[in-house]
């Protein structure tokens, strides 16, 4: 349990922290602690969710990715376009296409990288617009709301309905998020591949020695990042039911934002599913708890840059000790 | 196979070459070490050691072999996964571990590579690693993440890791470089463990002495030529640095009296709690003075305060016979005093800037144009003039400062400092991680300057570094200066035995 403590101090300090923000919100407002509430906070970030996992395999294997969430929405269109042209398909087909497209998108970042050895931040910087201009010259910015029906249905996997007449349900994206977070937790903490881009992450050379592929290294996790986007946009199209080209434009600093306050290091070898997963829920509980509150939305992006601040000073002065040791600890 | 000597061959090469470029960096040379023996593998930096272990654990195929055997296998040639395989496994010099893993990860990290996917048991990775480190005798948290743990451990963490390979050949690349004697002292007890148990280990050290304690052979490798196979019985420090340089390295006291020069830097009774007490010391014009002590002996926080980077709480500094106290190093700059500092590679160059920016940073005031801008021209001139007057070997000016060997880097620390003009030059272990040929040729530049009338303040781990190089010995020892001795009247022995007793 020291161990516990110790190695996830990040992570501790955010539990902390959330909790302690969900209590004071229970307190000054009587609709947060309410089932509708918590279960809407649920669905409604569940497509961050998915994508801070996808983002989080990364950043641990030392790299970033900007393109994500603009590479969701090229997923969408292209997915639209393919499911309606072959005569509207199912939910097996919707994966499937979603999926290998978003790893397309992503094995392109991987592929950028590899060969043309371009650090990870100006590829997808570059994909990221490409991406995007090409989505938006070739749409023409044009929304699609002729959907398959089985993509924009509701599927309801757990419903309540409380004395006073509000309704508090599970959906769809829900479940498939916790099978995403599920996932990714099975590949970094828990296969030999995961425990690889760590490894990547922490001393690419040393993993280079010690023969890990850096190919397939570099491919494994912007794969899963693009697969993870693929999956992300199929998930916010059912929520939203259309697909409109520029909507997904601007998220990625929003999830970035999530997933560096989790824990995970930009340059690589830290990061756990549980601080992404707690990071995501402190932007998302903490723009809730403004919303009932009636505070301006405009406040909500600088708690959250100031909560990025504080959380990454605070991190560096308990590490301090533990950075020289690394640099020589001979003095 | 059983040729010489009654233990078997962990590995035999004969006439191994290998070339670049149309350059020879190996020419038909022999190595062979015997299971469970610690051998030596010497030679100035460039000389072709690396490239002969590069051979070895497959990295590069050899251009030719007239016999590469590996255990009593005849191979041709050897891929790294073969020769990992075998059991050959390679400690480098930065270790190539995982700072953000844990320990146990790090032991057991070879069993993760590999593309196809499976679980990771980290329970029997953890009993796998404990009992590793028990055959190395030695207790580590194996859940602590590796970058708490001092760098002595690292060095058992990277061990252990070869060993969890079944490893029966370890290359120690400067395994000691980075710790301190008592350290080195229980990585050599490590060692010694390991050849009872019949793995073979290949060091290699720029630390001679060290060297002639643990390996009971030494081969000796010259511009990618083999120089020859010598027993470590018998063999001195200046022999084996003879050869491997090719040259007699001028390891005899050098001492002068400089009694009657003027004095340059004079303390007395300097004070600050904590870190040194009671210190008088006098530098004369073109003295070196040498300063030696265990480590945390208050060598470097003397250097500190004699800087300005500390400020003594008691006692008085003169510096030519005018009080002496800076406020901060840039007051102890512009006063005369220069500063090379211990820890080269961190604190005193900047890595990936250029040669000639690294070597300018001192005097960049000094090189402005009419329009107060930097002159390029100008500090091409300076650098030029560093280079000859220092013998660095440099390619371009424009080159950054990690393209250039330890010694020539070092030499580059220096000319930085003396583009300043410094009465006084503080040299705190200069020699760490330098090999003994660049090693002779930074000291021979330290006689040539205290000939040119510079006081010159040595601090060294080495004994033979200072009894050789200096004109008088200081021991400094708990903060205090215990001792000075004349080099003409005491022997190496004799005071490496004050100083460790």
């Amino acid at each position: 349990m020291s161990n516990l403590l110790r190695n996830r101090q990040v992570e501790f300090r955010l539990l902390v922290v959330l909790v302690l923000l969900c209590i004071g919100l229970s307190l000054t407002t009587d609709t947060f602690l309410t089932m509708a509430n918590i279960t809407s906070l649920l669905n409604n970030n569940s497509v961050n969710l998915i994508w801070a996992v996808g983002l989080l395999v990364v950043l641990i294997a030392g790299g970033i990715d900007i393109s994500f969430a603009v590479a969701a929405s090229v997923v969408q269109y292209l997915a639209a376009k393919i499911l309606m042209g072959i005569g509207g398909g199912n939910w097996v087909l919707g994966f499937l296409v979603c999926g290998s497209l978003g790893v397309l998108l992503g094995l392109i970042n991987a592929g950028l990288i590899q060969r043309f050895r371009i650090i990870s931040i100006v590829v997808t910087i570059a994909t990221f617009n490409a991406y995007f201009g090409l989505l938006m010259f070739i749409s023409g910015g044009r929304s699609i709301y002729a959907l398959p029906d089985w993509w924009t249905a509701r599927v309801i996997l757990f419903e309540h309905e409380a004395a006073d007449g509000t309704w508090s349900e599970l959906t769809l994206p829900f479940t498939v998020m916790v099978v995403c977070v599920g996932a990714t937790w099975l590949l970094i903490r828990r296969s030999n591949l995961g425990r690889q881009l760590y490894a990547f992450g922490d001393n690419p050379e040393g993993a280079r020695r010690a023969g890990v592929s850096i190919a397939v290294m570099q491919a494994l996790a912007f794969g899963w990042c693009g697969l993870m986007a693929g999956i992300a946009g199929l998930m916010q199209v059912n929520i939203v039911q259309e697909v409109v080209p520029n909507a997904l434009y601007g998220r990625e600093l929003e999830v970035l934002a999530a997933v560096v306050l989790g824990g995970a290091r930009l340059g690589g070898g830290r990061g756990t599913v549980t601080g992404c997963v707690l990071g995501v829920m402190f932007v998302a509980v903490t723009q809730n708890g403004l919303n009932l509150l009636g505070i301006s939305p405009f406040a909500f992006q600088m708690i959250i840059g100031a909560a990025i601040l504080i959380a990454i000073s605070t991190s560096n002065i308990s590490f301090a000790g533990l950075g020289n040791l690394r640099s020589g600890g001979r003095k | 196979m059983l040729d010489d000597g009654a233990a078997r061959h962990a590995l035999r090469l004969k006439g191994v070459s290998k070339v670049f470029g149309g350059v020879k960096a190996l020419d038909g040379v022999d190595f062979d070490v015997r299971e469970g023996e610690v051998h030596c593998l010497a030679g100035e930096n460039g000389c072709g050691k690396s490239t002969l272990i590069k051979i070895v654990t497959g990295v590069y195929q050899p251009d030719g072999a007239e016999a590469f055997e590996l255990f009593g296998e005849r191979l041709e040639s050897i891929t790294p996964v073969q020769s990992r395989a075998r059991g050959v496994s390679v400690i480098w010099q930065d270790l190539a571990l995982f700072p953000n893993m844990s320990v146990a990860e790090n032991i057991a990290f070879d069993e993760m590579v590999g593309l196809r996917p499976r679980g990771v048991d980290y329970r029997g990775m953890k009993d796998r690693a404990r009992v590793v480190l028990a055959r190395l005798g030695v207790t580590l948290d194996l859940d602590a993440s590796l970058e708490t743990l001092p760098i002595a451990q690292c060095q058992v963490v990277a061990i252990a890791r070869a060993l969890m390979n079944e490893a029966r050949l370890i290359f120690m690349d400067e395994p000691t470089a980075s710790l301190t004697q008592s350290e080195t002292d229980r990585l050599l007890e490590i060692v010694r463990r390991l050849s009872a148990d019949g793995v073979a280990i290949v060091f290699v050290s720029h630390r001679l002495a060290e060297v002639l304690d643990i390996a009971s052979r030494v081969t000796v490798v010259r511009d990618g030529k083999l120089v020859g196979v010598y027993p470590t019985a018998g063999m001195t420090q200046a022999r084996l640095g003879e050869l491997m340089t090719g040259h007699l390295l001028e390891d005899h006291v050098t001492a002068r009296d400089m009694a009657t020069a003027p004095v340059v830097f004079q303390a007395q009774d300097l004070g600050l709690p904590g870190q040194f007490e009671g210190i008088d010391l006098t530098i004369r014009q073109g003295e070196v003075v040498g300063l030696i002590g265990l480590l945390g002996a208050g060598r470097t926080e003397l250097a500190h305060a004699m800087m300005g980077m500390s400020q003594p709480i008691s006692g008085q500094m003169r510096l030519h016979d005018q009080p002496y106290r800076p406020a901060s190093i840039r007051e102890a700059i512009s006063q005369g005093m220069a500063y090379v500092s211990e820890d080269r590679l961190h604190l005193g160059l900047l890595q990936k800037q250029s040669i000639a920016d690294n070597a300018a940073i001192s005097v960049l005031d000094r090189l402005l144009d009419r329009f107060g801008l930097i002159s390029n021209p100008q500090k091409i001139d300076l650098i030029r003039g560093w280079v000859t007057r220092l013998g660095i070997k440099i390619g371009q000016p424009d080159d950054a400062i990690s393209t250039l060997s330890g010694g020539n880097q070092q030499k580059v620390v220096l000319a930085k400092w003396l583009a300043t003009q410094p009465k006084l030059l503080i040299l705190d272990s200069p020699t760490v991680g330098v090999d003994v040929g660049a090693r002779a040729g930074i000291f021979r530049i330290v006689r040539d300057l205290a000939e040119q009338g510079l006081a010159i303040l040595l601090i060294s781990d080495e004994v033979s570094e200072v009894l050789y190089n200096a004109d008088r010995v200081l021991h400094m020892a708990q903060g205090r200066i215990a001792g000075e001795y004349d080099p003409r009247k005491v022997s190496v022995h004799a005071l490496e035995e004050v100083i460790y007793e």
